[in-house]
């Protein structure tokens, strides 16, 4: 079939064609950017963690009338406290293991530095970022963490300290990200140095994989450099991680304010004491799954209101060219020569508008990134938004389509 | 005339109930989509405290110089303040009103001994923090500034836990049990929560689920070693131990805030802050230039990226889904007038003028609009119950469907509507009458 005939006939009504190309323009380059955003929001859900979440608690609680001050036997006084509850929460039916943790991935609440190949650097930059988990010889355990080089802490490495004081452990484990990054050759039984000290730590063990706490874009330069500390922490609150039997968590999480108060009552536990890691992960990201969920429904809404439009706006033209129709059809042409013509016609308008819109979507992804964190979106989602925008087009025009040639040859004959 | 015209489009609009359904949709779901995202973006991006938000400013002091800065085009100096300079900027007292305040989060044991413990959120605070930001009060009022100096055992706490302590009942006067000491309430706060929390920015980021149950004069809580528990930022290890260690450290934990009513005070203030610096830097402290900042409200807030990116993204999308809803409408209209060109061409032959065929197709697209503006309204209120679903807790209650957001989504819905038309309607009054006629 020769375009020219069609592209004569497309000058005659220039407004609704420039109107259609003009929505298909604008709906390609929304599509493409909310549909990044979508991947982006569902692949940054999708990281795992590190640890195995399932049967995993978080317990938060602070003391009343605990000790406030540094000295040595306030601090010895808070970490009594501390262990009282880690036996007691040990003791429970259904729980696997127990940890004192300071944090936990995605909660938000973290304790962050700089570590550094070499003494004394500058606390702000140092070599890398890190964050601190401190936790006891159970920490990997409780946490489902795995070691893939050196050992874990013993009972024996595992000390105490105030919340405030800035000594620095003698041993750590770190994540393997951290590792390469400091010690591309093996960093097991190197020393390194934290918050730009000047006392050595040695690394003894590898981890993994474990997720910084916080969630925001502050921390994305440093997501996966954890370093563990011997340490159980001793303030007027504390945290332990409470791994329990599968299928159990439930019911030990029903159970823990009880066994804490019949330890020492004297303590706050409010609504949010006691989490299962899955509330945790969930509150972290309801932001991003929200935000994906709203671009999806954005989306929809854009895909039927455009294709809404082509069918009446080609179901306009059909009815304009009821006669003109008819005269061809007179003339021999089949009626599939009459569908191909609004399908060709459409595709056209389409690939027409879809020309505007490439340029579009890049320029509002180019727009979102300067004035928004956003990263540049690879050309491959512009292709599928082609793609989309030009099946959606066809299949809209199709309906229309099949009414024109269903148009009879006799219609030619009549004067209206 | 103008009935008239009404009962025409009527007529026409029944004519083609499937083409004006699309367009009705088709606005509906676009203004809904833009007022839904927009009920957010006003909930996170409105003015605290619009009376008073461009006489209240954050001072910043550049105390860790350029070393402490992340990336090469940085120059902003630290957003918080470290105990000292804020200790001494409350000492000079150089505003009309000013107060150095941290968030504490201390345990309160209840008068009814048989209640649990329970604990509380809330900030150390100078006396002038209550007129500073009108505060407004239940029961009593705040402290005074003898109360600050002597570190008196005084509290304010919030309506809500005067509720939940004392039944509601004017509980200024009695005790309370925080941190295992005795205070004297003095006051009970009238419900007061500044959205977003623009004096406590660093912690909160503005918004937070968060509620504030005390203050407690800052010294008093320096004293009784009531520790922070927001943010602390180190440049580096502080060298003592403990809550005192952190006090005599460079690490920023405090924020800082002044309230200067006249231009001259600003600038008056900004001498000040730049002197403090220059005092500073003789004494061997800094060796980088002057680089302090003096921000109000409104600016504060800009500059810490308070109100969150997705809010804005989500409102620009909803807006190109606005447009490409309106282009659609256009485009819809032009085919819906133009199918009625003979009818336009008659009524041109029996003498309506140019200006009757635009006033009959505009009322056209405006009942189109207002349509659609019911259908959005309807969509509207959908939408923001179910953001709720969606946004961060501390968002969610914020986005709520009002009277303006109800007349604004109309206005909307009818005005884009009516530009939609614009042009259908132009091409309209062109129509030949001549021509029409003859073809028929």
């Amino acid at each position: 079939m020769s375009l020219h005939p069609m592209i004569a006939a497309l000058r005659k009504h220039k407004s609704g064609v420039v109107l259609i190309a003009m929505q298909i323009a604008l709906t390609l380059a929304i599509v493409c950017n909310a549909v990044f955003i979508i991947y982006s929001r569902v692949e940054k859900v999708n990281r795992p963690t590190g640890m195995d979440e399932s049967n995993l608690i978080l317990v938060s609680q602070q003391w009343v009338g605990a000790p406030s001050g540094d000295d040595p036997a306030s601090i010895q006084k808070l970490d009594e406290l501390q262990r009282e509850d880690i036996e007691a929460l040990r003791a429970m039916p259904d729980v696997v293991s127990v940890t004192p943790s300071n944090s936990l991935p995605l909660l938000d609440s973290s304790w962050n530095g700089s570590v550094a190949t070499k003494p004394g650097s500058d606390l702000i930059k140092g070599d890398a970022r890190s964050t601190y988990y401190f936790g006891d010889e159970n920490f990997l355990k409780t946490l489902g963490l795995q070691l893939v080089a050196g050992r874990n802490f013993t009972a024996g490495d595992v000390t105490n300290k105030g919340f405030r004081d800035p000594a620095e452990p003698s041993l750590v484990m770190v994540t393997k990200e951290l590792a390469d990054k400091l010690f591309p050759q093996g960093a097991v039984g190197k020393a390194m140095y934290l918050d730009g000290g000047t006392k050595p730590t040695t690394i003894v063990g590898v981890v993994a994989r474990l997720q910084v706490p916080s969630n925001g874009t502050w921390a994305s330069t440093f997501v996966w450099n954890s370093t563990i500390e011997p340490l159980r922490l001793n303030a007027n609150y504390s945290r332990y991680a409470v791994r329990t039997k599968p299928g159990r968590m439930d019911a030990v999480m029903h159970a823990i304010p009880g066994a804490l108060y019949g330890v020492n009552p004297m303590r706050v536990l409010d609504d949010d004491s006691v989490k299962s890691f899955g509330a945790i992960r969930a509150d972290a990201y309801r932001a991003d799954i929200g935000m994906a969920a709203l671009m999806g429904v954005v989306c929809l809404i854009l895909l039927a209101v455009t294709a809404a439009g082509i069918v009446g706006l080609t179901s306009f033209w059909v009815g304009q060219r009821h006669r003109q129709i008819g005269v061809r059809r007179a003339l021999g042409a089949r009626k599939i020569d009459i569908r191909h013509y609004f399908q060709l016609e459409n595709l056209l308008i389409a690939g027409g508008g879809a020309v505007v819109g490439i340029a579009l979507a890049i320029g509002l992804n180019r727009a979102l990134i300067q004035y928004f964190e956003m990263t540049t979106m690879p050309f491959w989602y512009v292709l599928v938004g082609l793609a989309t925008v030009l099946v959606l087009g066809q299949l809209a025009v199709l309906v229309p389509a099949m009414r024109a040639a269903n148009v009879p040859p006799v219609v030619a004959t009549r004067t209206v | 005339m103008l009935g008239y015209y009404i009962d025409l489009a009527v007529r026409s609009l029944k004519r083609s109930p499937g083409l004006t359904m699309l367009m009705v949709l088709a606005i509906g779901f676009g203004v809904a989509a833009s007022m839904t995202t927009y009920s957010v973006f006003r909930a996170v991006s409105g003015d605290p405290i619009p009376w008073k938000s461009s006489k209240l400013f954050v001072p910043q002091i550049d105390i860790w110089g350029p070393k402490a800065r992340q990336g090469g085009t940085d120059t902003e100096p630290p957003n918080a303040m470290d105990y000292n300079d804020a200790v001494a900027l409350m000492r000079a007292h150089r505003a009309k009103y000013q107060s150095a305040m941290y968030h504490i989060s201390p345990s309160i044991i209840p008068p009814d001994r048989s209640m649990h413990p329970i604990n509380v959120g809330g900030h150390a605070v100078y006396s002038e923090f209550f007129p500073m930001f009108d505060v407004p009060f239940q029961y009593g009022s705040g402290w005074s500034a003898s109360d600050d100096t002597q570190s008196a055992a005084v509290v304010v706490i919030s309506s809500k836990l005067n509720q939940k302590l004392f039944g509601g009942v004017n509980s200024v006067g009695k005790t309370l049990d925080i941190e295992g000491k005795d205070y004297r309430i003095v006051g009970v706060l009238d419900n007061w929560a500044p959205k977003p929390v623009f004096y406590d920015v660093v912690n909160t980021g503005g918004f937070t689920t968060d509620f504030e149950d005390v203050f407690l004069p800052f010294r008093r809580a320096i004293d009784m070693g009531i520790a922070n528990d927001g943010n602390t930022n180190c440049d580096e290890i502080p060298k003592g131990s403990g809550f005192v260690g952190l006090q005599q450290s460079t690490c920023i934990w405090i924020a800082y805030m002044v309230e200067l009513d006249e231009k001259a005070d600003v600038a008056a203030y900004r001498d000040y802050l730049d002197g403090y610096f220059r005092e500073q830097k003789e004494a061997g402290r800094f060796s980088w230039p002057v680089n302090n900042r003096l921000r109000d409200v409104p600016a504060w807030l800009k500059d810490q990226h308070v109100a969150p990116s997705d809010t804005q993204v989500s409102l620009v999308v909803a807006l190109g889904l606005l447009i490409v809803c309106l282009v659609n409408t256009a485009g819809l209209l032009l085919a819906k007038f133009l199918r009625r060109s003979s009818e336009i061409g008659v009524r041109r032959a029996l003498g309506a003028p140019r200006n009757a065929i635009y006033t009959q197709f505009l009322i056209e697209a405006g009942i189109v609009g207002a349509a659609g503006g019911l259908l959005g309204l309807m969509l509207t209120w959908v939408g923001v119950k179910s953001v709720a679903w969606v946004l961060p807790k501390e968002i969610a209650t914020l986005a709520r469907m009002d009277f303006s957001l109800l007349i604004l989504t109309l206005i909307v819905a009818v005005i884009a509507t009516v530009l939609a038309g614009l042009y259908p309607t132009w091409r309209a009054s062109r129509v030949q009458p001549a021509l029409q006629l003859k073809s028929n």
